[in-house]
């Protein structure tokens, strides 16, 4: 059928000649073969294969032909229309490729230019590595015990076994807060969070407590007055020494690779008893694989746990504490603790954010 | 503790072969921490003991020198060269021979000197490498040597020495004794304990009249007299050299006795000059205002606490710690009066602390020595002191003697195992609790245990645990993991410390802790006022630093000593953050000090814990240099204080919560230039840039900033409700308003968005605009607008309401102005 508004003579559709058809097929084809890039041919596109396209409107007319002469015409209509669809395709692909080849290759940009228009941010790594070894913990079951860093005497020394002529108290290189009576010092372990956790929990009870603490160490290579601690209680029925060594074995493993593990030495706490230090396999050392002297760790004192209302008959715990700033001097072979904590940009900022 | 292996193998059959390694792993095991293993120096060639044939002092020089003819075991006797004056003939010494190589790559060779051939050299302790001493030779004294055999082996030069860390409850093992007892029951070796001697039967009228009016303090009191001392006697060179090797200086004869036997026996000792003294001896505390000069010839004050040896002159030391220098034995002491004492160990640590002397006497009494063996200790003494100074004792010793009953303790002989975790048969707790002296008399699993004189510090069952535990092997406890009750995970307040950490770090701050300890000056430099509640400062007692004595109040000077470290490290660019505790507000009260026996009343424990005061958690930034580093793509952009405010709702948004900003003034900040920041109606810290007066004082870039905020001040967040996201489209309009200069984009903002309604979902200030084209002092707002409704698309009626309304509550309540 042809359009509404297309007056035509149903007699006269030269538009289905076959010369008709092949001259639009050839004009197709020149159009398109003259078209020299995307836009030419797409300019030319309407023209041929567009509504008003001559391969189109003959189509329409295909109606107006008796049925017989119908699909003679129709055949040879579409076979016109294929024929400019995919010479208008084949164009279409050699321009595309020309493109590619052209064009895309102008617009070539050099890809490692830098873009660090963002300043780069960093945690410390003390902070990140606290975080993960907490995270051990809190994949155990324990949770994470918080406390202040200007802490009662009592709590720092009395509660854990260290009364005030006890030799391990001068030991313990304290900063005391004025005045005289005050009663406060700078926590000099996080052990008096464990004192705190026991007087407020009862049993069981599974913490682990990092934090910053204090000791009047001038700072050198291997020492600083201010320093960070992780250190863990586990108070229950049952617990054993052979308890303590599985779960800082798995510390060690969590932090230090599947073949890390612990050896223990006898040594003197106050607060627990029997007490001993740890040492840790550290196949990764820059020195070679060795042991590398870590923490403390002992069964809870049973004058500890009285003093903090436990009743060691039923209960026994066992405690353990390391420094970060060790673990992360041999962990990442930091020789010298100044860059640990002079805050130089360029020795954090090589740890970036972290996990 | 220094440990010379040779003087160890007279006490302890070490096994055949044993080696320096084995000996060391031994020691740990027994938890005797080995600091350091020093060995000899090494020496090659030719070193030998001669004796001093002739000496001939030659003249004419510029200092006196002797030329002498030293029996190096040879035909001959060898010329040598010698500038020390400290020998005489019929000396022997030690000689280094020509092919020597003596320490410190110190080659010796016939030569020349002052006009004679010296054929060797006669050396000094310091020259051998084994000691200071160089004031003059060595002089091994006139027997006991044959002149050309080796030296090494006299001067120890074979001999190991272990360094060992001695924990404050092992008093005994600050002897050889004890190290001995401990290593022979490692190695499952006999050992011979050298306190089993029995002293002689000595009689006759007591030494000195002695009493004690403290028994609390000094349960045991002995002494013994001697007389006849040659004062010029050396001492022997063997006593010398392990003084030497165990770090100790040798003074005189009787001195070198005293120490010597404190290593051995672990029972430290004081010799008093007899002649000295006048009056009864009487052991007391302190009276008000005495006082007394110590051996090192300080002047004390004495305070009630200081338990005191006193004569009928008053005190003469200090006991347990240090003598005093009024009855010091001299050149010229012949009689000597000797004491070994028990002291009770925490009498003994609160003097050391109050005077600051720590001794090698004090340390042994701190941690508890073996009342046992006070006159032993005297008879030893005084057994050397006869053979080498010709000392003989005179009268009966003094023994005050009044301890109690040792005390017993009752274990379950399964204990041990219940704690260690490892099965031990209640045979095995026996034998290992009688290997470390202790009497054990079991019945069945009840065991009642006496400790050994030497071990004070086992009070109670888990000591004995230890030991068995110890004694055991630490090796034998097995890995077992506990299973823990579920946790609760992270607390919100920690996961806020996390996320605030990483957003911070992730805008491009670098986190630096900085030690927390201030001083005023620093807060003079920031510029606080007088009455400033920062200047309320927690000070420390016994500051580092007298210019940091207190403990900060704001993460400032931290953060600005570290900007101005890395600025001064070549650094232009710099951005930092620290989180941490901060101390404002001073002291609340004190702290009382409850017993330990028990849990401390509800009240002492609520009043302990109050004493303590809040530490809030502040989060701070600084930042100077470039923001954004210039690059390719364009310039920089340098940091201002817009960025430290940023840093601040960074923060905010870490921590889930709405922060607003208004205009503030606070010191350090710059007046016009400072952003108060809060939560609701709480002002929770500032921000902006730093005042030119700090940044001057200071030596900072210009134009610094900073940000200060207290994250305890921050309220939990909210559980955060689900937004309804439309899938209607929006319609975007943009709003520009004109407004007098000095009002707050935050005023106009809140404006906007309250009178947009709900259909405004996000809103954005795109320009602000001052110039001509707008009137002075007033300045231009662009804004744009996304609305979009829930339920339907809005036209452009619907659009142009909301604006018209946003501008009109914008013109009600800043005088704002559509521009057109």
């Amino acid at each position: 059928m042809s359009g509404a508004n297309d007056p035509y003579d149903p007699k006269q559709v030269a538009a289905l000649s076959a010369e008709a058809l092949d001259a639009a097929v050839q004009a197709a084809a020149e159009a398109f073969a003259g078209a020299g890039d995307l836009e030419a041919l797409a300019a030319v596109r309407p023209a041929h294969l567009g509504d008003r396209a001559p391969v189109l409107l003959a189509r329409r007319e295909l109606g107006a032909l008796p049925p017989a002469a119908r699909s003679d015409a129709g055949k040879r209509v579409n076979a016109a229309r294929v024929a400019v669809t995919e010479a208008y395709a084949e164009r279409l692909a050699v321009l595309e490729a020309e493109r590619d080849e052209r064009v895309l290759a102008e617009e070539r940009v050099d890809v490692t230019l830098p873009w660090d228009r963002a300043p780069r941010g960093a945690r410390h790594p003390l902070t990140t590595l606290t975080d993960r070894i907490a995270d051990v913990f809190v994949g155990m079951g324990y949770e994470v015990a918080d406390g202040p860093e200007l802490e009662a005497e009592w709590l720092n020394f009395d509660a854990l076994n260290t009364g005030p002529d006890h030799p391990a108290r001068s030991l313990a290189d304290t900063f005391f807060v004025a005045p005289e009576d005050s009663g406060l010092v700078l926590r000099t372990h996080t052990s008096p969070v464990q004192a705190r956790t026991m007087l407020e929990r009862t049993p069981p009870i599974y913490v682990v407590a990092p934090g910053r603490v204090y000791r009047t160490d001038e700072l050198d290579a291997t020492h600083t007055p201010v320093f960070h601690q992780v250190e863990g209680l586990a108070v229950d029925k049952g617990l054993t020494m052979a308890h303590l060594r599985g779960t800082l074995d798995h510390l060690a493993r969590s932090l230090f690779g599947a073949d890390a593990q612990t050896r223990w030495r006898p040594h003197f706490f106050p607060f627990t008893e029997p007490s001993a230090e740890f040492d840790v396999w550290f196949p990764e050392h820059r020195d070679g694989p060795q042991w590398v002297e870590w923490g403390g760790c002992g069964m809870v004192n049973p004058r500890v746990l009285r003093a903090c209302g436990i009743d060691p008959e039923v209960y026994t715990g066992f405690a353990f504490g390391m420094g970060i700033e060790r673990a992360l001097q041999f962990r990442s072979g930091v020789g010298d603790m100044h860059d640990i904590v002079e805050g130089d940009v360029r020795f954090t900022t090589a740890f970036g954010v972290e996990q | 503790m220094k440990v010379p292996v040779s003087w160890l193998s007279e006490m302890v059959d070490l096994p055949a072969g044993i080696t320096v390694e084995e000996l060391e792993a031994a020691f740990v095991r027994l938890g005797l921490e080995v600091d350091d293993v020093v060995r000899p120096p090494v020496t090659t060639g030719p070193l030998v003991v001669g004796r001093v044939l002739e000496i001939e002092e030659l003249t004419g020089f510029k200092k006196p020198i002797r030329y002498c003819q030293v029996d190096v075991g040879e035909e001959s006797p060898r010329g040598i060269v010698c500038g020390a004056r400290n020998f005489a003939v019929g000396d022997l010494v030690v000689a280094a021979l020509p092919g020597a190589v003596l320490p410190g790559d110190f080659a010796i060779a016939a030569r020349t000197t002052y006009d004679h051939v010296s054929d060797g050299m006669i050396c000094s302790v310091r020259e051998l490498g084994i000691g200071e001493d160089h004031a003059g030779i060595l002089v091994l004294g006139q027997d006991g040597y044959t002149p050309g055999t080796p030296a090494a082996g006299q001067l120890g030069l074979d001999d190991v020495v272990f360094d060992l860390e001695v924990t404050p409850d092992r008093g005994y093992a600050m002897s050889l004794r004890g190290i001995a007892r401990d290593l022979a029951a490692a190695l499952a070796v006999d050992w011979r304990d050298p306190a089993a001697l029995t002293p002689p039967a000595w009689s006759g009228e007591p030494a000195w009249q002695v009493s004690v009016a403290d028994p609390q303090r000094c349960d045991r009191f002995s002494m013994v007299a001697l007389e006849g001392l040659d004062p010029a006697a050396p001492s022997p060179w063997e006593l010398r050299r392990r003084l030497t090797q165990c770090g100790v200086r040798s003074i005189s004869l009787a001195v070198d006795v005293t120490n010597y036997v404190m290593l051995e026996l672990g029972q430290p000792m004081h010799a008093f000059d007899r002649d000295r003294l006048s009056g009864p001896i009487e052991v007391r505390l302190a009276r008000a205002g005495e006082r007394l000069t110590t051996l090192d010839g300080v002047d004390r004050a004495l305070t009630d606490d200081d338990l005191l040896i006193a004569d009928g002159s008053g005190p003469i030391g200090l006991a347990g710690v240090m003598g005093g220098a009024s009855t010091e034995i001299g050149d010229t002491t012949t009689s000597v009066l000797l004491e070994a004492a028990h002291w009770a160990p925490t009498g003994i640590s609160r003097g050391v602390r109050r005077h600051k002397l720590p001794s090698e006497a004090a340390k042994r009494f701190e941690r508890g020595t073996d009342p046992e063996v006070t006159v032993v200790a005297l008879a030893r003494a005084a057994a050397l002191l006869a053979e080498h100074g010709g000392a003989r004792v005179v009268g009966a010793p003094v023994d005050l003697d009044v301890r109690g009953p040792r005390p017993v303790i009752a274990l379950d002989a399964g204990l041990p195992g219940r704690v260690a975790g490892v099965d031990y048969p209640a045979s095995q707790v026996v034998d290992v609790l009688r290997a470390i002296g202790a009497a054990v008399d079991a019945d069945g699993e009840r065991l009642q245990v006496t400790p050994p004189s030497w071990r004070g510090d086992l009070t109670d069952p888990a000591d004995l645990v230890e030991e068995v535990v110890r004694s055991v092997g630490l090796d034998e406890i097995p890995s077992v993991l506990p299973s823990a009750p579920a946790g609760r995970g992270l607390t919100d307040r920690q996961r806020r410390r996390r996320s605030v950490g990483r957003a911070l770090a992730d805008a491009g701050y670098v986190e630096a802790p900085a030690y927390p300890f201030i001083g005023t000056t620093v807060l003079d430099d920031l510029g606080l006022p007088a009455d400033d509640a920062r200047r309320t400062l927690i000070t420390l007692r016994n500051p580092l630093s007298e210019e940091a004595p207190a403990l900060r109040t704001t993460l400032l000077p931290g953060l600005l000593a570290s900007l101005a470290r890395n600025l001064s490290r070549g650094q232009r660019d710099v951005a930092l953050f620290e989180h941490g505790a901060v101390f404002p507000g001073g002291l609340t009260g004190t702290a009382p000090v409850p017993g330990v026996d028990r849990r401390p009343d509800d009240e002492t424990l609520a009043a302990l814990l109050g004493a303590v005061p809040v530490q809030p958690w502040h989060v701070g930034v600084v930042l100077t240099g470039q923001r954004e580093p210039r690059g390719w793509w364009g310039p920089g952009r340098p940091a201002d204080w817009a960025d430290a405010v940023q840093a601040a709702r960074v923060v905010a948004e870490a921590a889930g919560v709405e922060l607003t900003v208004r205009a503030g003034e606070l010191a350090p900040w710059h007046p016009g230039r400072c952003a108060e920041l809060l939560v609701g109606d709480r002002v929770v810290g500032h921000a902006g840039e730093l005042h030119p007066r700090v940044i001057a004082a200071l030596e900072l870039p210009a134009r610094t900033c900073a940000m200060e905020l207290d994250l305890d001040a921050l309220p939990a967040a909210p559980v955060q409700a689900g937004p309804h996201v439309s899938t209607f489209p929006p319609v975007l309009v943009d709003l520009a308003l004109v407004v007098p200069a000095d009002v707050p984009a935050a005023a106009v903002d809140a404006a906007v968005r309250e009178g947009a309604g709900e259909l405004l979902e996000s809103l954005r200030l795109f320009d602000v605009y001052t110039g001509s084209s707008v009137p002075a002092g007033s300045k231009s707002l662009a804004y744009a607008l996304t609305l979009r409704a829930p339920d339907r698309t809005l036209t452009g009626e619907d659009a142009n309401a909301a604006r018209d309304a946003a501008a009109a509550l914008a013109a009600d309540r800043t005088g704002a102005v559509v521009r057109g």
